[in-house]
Order: C-alpha cells, then structure tokens, then sequence
C-alpha cells in the first residue's frame, strides 16, 4: 500500500491528454502555476545556494553584502583546511552508519515479513506498540540508555551509535518492510506452502529475492536518518572529541565563536552534506518512499 | 477446516512460528522504549538532582511542582506553543499549496517536487549554518541574508531581528522549520489528491461545478485521512524539536525550548531527575495526540 502511496507521489501525472487547446483562462493559470512553483523553488534553493557559491570564496568569505552572488574566481581555500577536520569524524560516521543501517534491514524484513504473512494471536496489536517507538521523543529514554551502555561495557565507544540506531530503528524498518511485504499475494506464498515449504524457506526462495527494493529504502532511510543524527551523537557520545561524528564535528565547527568565518563554515556545512545529498539525487525515490512510509496510511 | 479458517483470515496462520522471529524485536521494544520510559518516570520522580550525591530516593512529585516555578520552564514551554502553531499553519498550508500547483500535472513537476523536498535528506545541524546567515539580525548598511535582500528591495519595514530578540523569535525559528518540512506535507498530500479516481473529478465537471467548488465539496473531504496524518506528524515532530534550533541559536535563552532545556539541565547542571522530568512533559504530550491515532490506526487495520 505504501508502496502505491509513494509511486502516487513519485511519478508525474499523465499531462498527455491535457494537450486540448488552452482557453485564455487556462493560459492564465497555467503562467500562474509557473510563476508560483518558480517562486517555491527559488526559496527551497536558496539555503544550499548560498552554501555552495559561499565554499569557493575562501576561508572568511569575504564580503558580506556580495554574499548573494556567485563568485568571480573560484577559491577552494576553505575545503582543504576544512576536510583536514571532517575527515576522520565522517570515516568514522561513514562506518558506523553503514554497519547500522545494515543490521537495521536485516532486522526490518525479517519483522515485516512476519507481521505481513504470518500473523500470530495478538500481531497487530504488537505492531501498533512497535509503532509508538516510532514517535516517542528519545529524550525519554535517553538517561536509562547512557547508563545501560556504561552498564553493557559500550560506554566510550562508537557502537553506543550502531545500538542506538539499530534499537529505535526498529519500529520505522518493520514499518516500511511490512507495508512493503503487504503487497506481495498471499497465493504466492500459499502455493509454495502446498509444495511443503516452510516458513524460513518461504522467506529464502521467494520473499527475498523480491525485497530488493524494500532493502533499498530502508537502507536509504537508515543512512539519512542516522547520519543527519545530532541527539543521539551528542547526548550518548557526551561530545568526546575521540568519538565525534559528522554532525558534532560539524557542530564543533560552526557553533558559537566561530561565527565569522563564514566561508569556513559554509564549506564544512556542506561537506558533511554530500554524502545525504548524492545519495538524494540518485535514489530519490526510494527515499519518499521511506518517508510516506513513516506515515502510516499502509 | 484448518485451510477454511486460513482463508476466512486471509492471512496465514502459524501461532507460534511467526512470534519466534519476532520476539528478539519485542524484547527490545519492552526493555528499551517501554522499560526506559519506566526508569526515565522513576528518576523523575527521585532526589537525583546532582551527578555527585547519588540520591535515588523517592521525591513525589517534586520535581515536577519545581518544574511549574521555574521561569525557564515555563518559558520554554510556551515558546513551544509559539513555535508549533507557527510551524504547524505554516507547513500545512505551504505543504498544500505545493501540491494544489503540481496535483493536475505540470511540465517539469519531477523537478520542482524534488527541489522541494530534498530539504528533508539535509541534517539540520548544516542547513542552521546557512539559515543563520540568513536570519542575521544586523540591519542597514551592516545588513546581510535577508536583511540585505529587504534593504536592496527597498522594503526597510521588513528588516528585524529575527530570532534574536525575544518579541516574536520563534515566529522566525519556525521558518527554517516550515522550509524543511513543506515538502514532506506536500508529497503527502500530492499521494492524497492522486488516490482520487479522475471520474469523480469529471462527474462533478460535466454537472457544471466550478473549480473551486470541487475542491471544497469533493477533493478536500476525500483528503480528511491526509489532512489528520499531517497533523500528527508535524505536531510530534515540532514537540521534539532540538537540532533545527540547536544548529541556529545553540542554547540561547531567546528560542530555547523544552528539548533544549531538558539537554541544559542534564549536561550543564547534571540535574537528572529534573531532566527526567522535562522529558516526560514532552513524551505525554506527544503521547495524548499519538496513542489515539494509533488506536485509530490499529481499528481501520483490524477490520481489514
């Protein structure tokens, strides 16, 4: 369903047979419509246009009141200085985000796929709790969590993030796998069920050849979501410098004191968002997907 | 009997297969969102106001009566008033008009929709570099961001603070808010409109109703689904609001809200049961909104 919800959202509508001549009337809304969705579009661009003309005017960004126009020359001075920072906190985020998000899909298919295909006395009902995870603010549990961790030995150490993400990951990958799994014909598996196949093989032979869009947009959502992360980075890290992360370090950058160099912190603020960015571009669609997924309406 | 059943649920019955693979997520559900927010109520409830004197013992509900007397409390809680509404208006009603431009079809809507939305795929912590400069509160010929653009334009009356100075702070803390977020409302309600059959829509043309009237009488009403999933959305998202005005104004005191306070208290003060306290506030009033919605979710997914 949810699936259908985002190829509703994703895919432009069929203007062909709209092609009927245009009265003046229709002319004039058409210019209209043009005119506002340019209008939308010049403030949506706006943030990321002013970070990317400002990251190749060196390090100060000189002058302020030009700050709106592109530059004449192209200077990378701030990328070298900057990169120099970022490098090692986003490996680090690079890793970690990857294992988790990973661990993350496994965990999701194998959840949706039963809360889908093989409901049991009282499923729905635990799904609906899983889905209050989804929504609680993590301010709630973060005290008990900074001390299980001290408790479970990974206090200090990066993987207090893969947990984190892989726990309260749970709900929104079930979610998506199972809206997912929805979609799927019960007859499929039914039939397979006739020939003698259990429920592991079901999900080996024919559910999870079939999943590989679903892994995409959990793993697309995982990525985002975990890399953009500041409060867990920030609360279970405790801003050590050892265990800084993209958005601490950049935060480390940017925040107060440093406030002047603009130029710096425009090309630190957008180096740290490449990597959600490319990942927006190319994958788009699998990324709304995610997102009207989180929605609910499966 | 056994295959009559399966086919009367429709879905495949197997009791005890299924819950097997689930339990490994049902046991970390319960310890780690259920049981957390148990420990998280009790230290809320305890005397462990300082990281040095480990004092766990039940304090009542002190910590929340010393909650309703401390001003920084109650102001950020109603700066987070301030900035829901705002936020919450804003959004919907540019996540709407969004989508009323792309919903018939337009040359190039790919490209717009995605201009719009890639905000969403942005962490905060880096877009609050840019929309800080934007929302500079210099004026005049120090002017810059926007400022700058309303100097040029010659539209001086438009030049403020923004979210420097107390009087309406977090009407601008909420633009940057409305800004990442208007693409989201938009995808959901341009998924609403195209769910729509076109037949309803052509009906009601051929019965001579104008435009205007097919929206109010017959898409909106279609919508009301969409219009109550905005709104659960964006009202829990704008509840836990932290990074978007941590990455702006940091912990300043103008646009601190409950999330912030809460980390303040925590980290600065080491004020765990107070800090425990704060969370709770915020986690029951996402919880009235989002526990009936799921009940309601559940409903419409039982009768299924």
């Amino acid at each position: 369903m949810s699936s259908d919800l985002a190829s509703r959202a994703s895919q432009s509508k069929d203007i062909s047979r709209n092609k009927k001549k245009l009265d003046g009337k229709g002319q004039f809304w058409l210019v209209f419509r043009y005119i506002a969705l340019t209008i939308l579009f010049v403030i949506a661009a706006l943030p990321i246009y002013i970070m990317v003309i400002n990251s190749v005017k060196g390090i100060t960004g000189v002058n302020q009141s030009a700050a709106f126009l592109p530059p004449s020359s192209l200077n990378f001075g701030a990328w070298g200085p900057t990169w120099k920072i970022l490098r090692e906190p986003m490996t680090r985020t690079l890793i970690f985000v990857l294992q988790s998000s990973i661990i993350s899909a496994i965990i999701g298919s194998i959840n949706g796929y039963v809360f889908a295909k093989w409901r049991f006395k009282g499923s729905t009902f635990i799904f609906t709790t899983f889905l209050f995870g989804m929504f609680i603010p993590y301010q709630a549990i973060m005290i008990p969590l900074t001390q299980f961790n001290k408790w479970a030995g990974i206090g200090g150490t990066i993987y207090v993030l893969v947990f984190a993400h892989v726990i309260y990951g749970i709900p929104i990958c079930t979610l998506i796998f199972r809206n997912y799994y929805q979609a799927i014909p019960n007859e499929l598996i039914e039939a397979a069920r006739v020939d003698g196949a259990g429920m592991v093989r079901i999900f080996r032979t024919i559910i999870l050849p079939l999943s590989i869009p679903g892994f995409v947009v959990v793993l697309i959502w995982q990525f985002t979501s975990a890399w953009n992360d500041f409060l867990f980075a920030i609360f279970l890290t405790g801003g050590s410098p050892k265990l800084s992360v993209a958005t601490t370090a950049l935060n480390f950058i940017t925040g107060s004191g440093n406030q002047v160099y603009y130029g710096n912190n425009m090309t630190a603020s957008l180096i740290v968002s490449i990597p959600t960015l490319l990942v927006y571009m190319f994958l788009g669609r699998y990324f709304l997907r995610g997102l009207l997924s989180g929605s609910l309406k499966g | 009997m056994a295959l009559k059943s399966a086919k009367r649920k429709k879905h495949i019955q197997n009791p005890w297969g299924g819950f097997f693979f689930v339990l490994p997520s049902i046991l970390a559900m319960a310890i780690f969102v259920y049981g957390m927010i148990g420990w998280t109520l009790k230290f809320s409830f305890s005397n462990r106001t300082s990281a040095w004197k480990k004092d766990n013992s039940f304090a009542g509900v002190a910590r929340y009566t010393e909650l309703l007397d401390d001003p920084e409390f109650t102001h950020a809680f109603s700066n987070l008033l301030k900035f829901t509404i705002v936020f919450m208006i804003g959004t919907m009603i540019s996540g709407l008009i969004m989508s009323l431009l792309l919903e018939k079809g337009i040359k190039g809507e790919g490209f717009f929709r995605s201009t719009y939305l890639y905000p969403m795929a942005i962490s905060f912590i880096a877009m609050g570099t840019s929309w800080r400069w934007l929302m500079d509160s210099a004026k005049g010929p120090k002017a810059t961001g926007l400022n700058l653009i309303f100097d040029k334009m010659h539209l001086n009356f438009l030049e403020n603070t923004w979210y420097t100075s107390i009087k309406g702070s977090m009407f601008a803390m909420a633009l940057p808010a409305i800004w990442q977020m208007s693409g989201y409302v938009m995808a959901l309600f341009l998924a609403g409109f195209r769910g729509i059959p076109d037949d309803l829509r052509e009906a009601a043309r051929v019965d001579g109703a104008s435009e205007y009237k097919i929206y109010r009488h017959i898409l909106f009403p279609q919508l009301s689904p969409t219009f109550l999933t905005v709104l659960i959305i964006l009202g829990h998202i704008s509840m836990k609001v932290f990074d978007l005005i941590y990455g702006i104004a940091s912990k300043g005191y103008v646009t601190k809200v409950l999330a912030i306070y809460m980390w303040q208290v925590i980290f600065d003060f080491q004020n765990y049961a107070k800090g425990a306290a704060i969370a709770v506030v915020i986690l029951v009033m996402i919880a009235v909104v989002v526990i009936p919605y799921l009940i309601y979710v559940n409903k419409t997914e039982e009768a299924k």
